[in-house]
């Protein structure tokens, strides 16, 4: 079963993205939306584990959500990908399942 | 107008958008301003996000309320104080965040950026020094 995993909260405020990557499969999805998108940015002290994150899983960013809080995609971490609202729901469409980490 | 002058002191430690302690700061800082107190904005944890320039919300379709930061200095706040560790445990520096000009109308007295990254123990003195702190 795949599964598209969402994460909502700041990485600096919740454990939500800590315990996605702890539990989430190889070969899963990721998105980062709303305040989850901070994890995203290269630099923070999460970048170390989200960077670990994406050697099994394939992590995504909603990008209106990242513009939003004043960032574009040149300050990611390498290898995450920016979707838009058509492109979370193509994620949605392809996995069997969608959780969320709220 | 009352003559007792009290340091207000507004702690601000969330992001801006996921939920709304952000702007309920902003709205609570610009009503105050009516009271004439001597006023300081703290950053820090995730409320250095508040301060990231930049934001554009058109595609979320919310209300983008970070150019009224830039204002700030119109409604009597003077000093704008930033987390120096919150902001290198998230990836920032200060280029990454707005500048907050203030005049005073009475001196003419003008600073180009009242924005001030500080080190932890000034966030402890600024703190300490303050008669009431309101938290968001």
């Amino acid at each position: 079963m795949s599964i598209l995993h969402t994460v909502n909260k700041s990485p600096f405020e919740r454990d939500s993205l800590a315990s996605c990557l702890k539990f989430a499969s190889e070969g899963a999805s990721v998105l980062l939306m709303e305040d989850g998108v901070y994890a995203a940015l290269a630099g923070s002290s999460v970048e170390s584990q989200v960077k670990a994150g994406l050697g099994k899983l394939s992590v995504y960013v909603l990008g209106p959500d990242l513009r939003a809080r004043g960032f574009r995609e040149d300050r990611l971490i390498d290898g995450i990908k920016v979707v838009d609202y058509a492109g979370f729901v193509d994620l949605a469409v392809e996995n069997d399942k969608v959780q969320a980490w709220l | 107008m009352s003559e007792v002058v009290k340091k207000f002191m507004y702690l601000n430690r969330k992001a801006p958008y996921g939920t709304i302690y952000a702007w309920e700061s902003l709205e609570v800082v610009l009503v105050g301003a009516a009271f004439d107190q001597e006023v300081s904005l703290m950053f820090v944890d995730d409320g250095v996000y508040q301060l990231v320039k930049g934001q554009d919300t058109a595609g979320i379709g919310m209300k983008n309320f970070s150019p009224t930061y830039r204002t700030l200095g119109d409604y009597e706040v003077k000093y704008i104080y930033v987390d120096a560790d919150s902001l290198a445990a998230r990836g920032l520096t200060q280029d990454d965040l707005v500048a907050i000009a203030y005049e005073d109308m009475d001196t003419e007295e003008e600073i180009e950026n009242i924005v001030e990254v500080v080190d932890a123990a000034r966030v402890t003195e600024i703190m300490d020094e303050s008669d009431v702190v309101f938290s968001f």
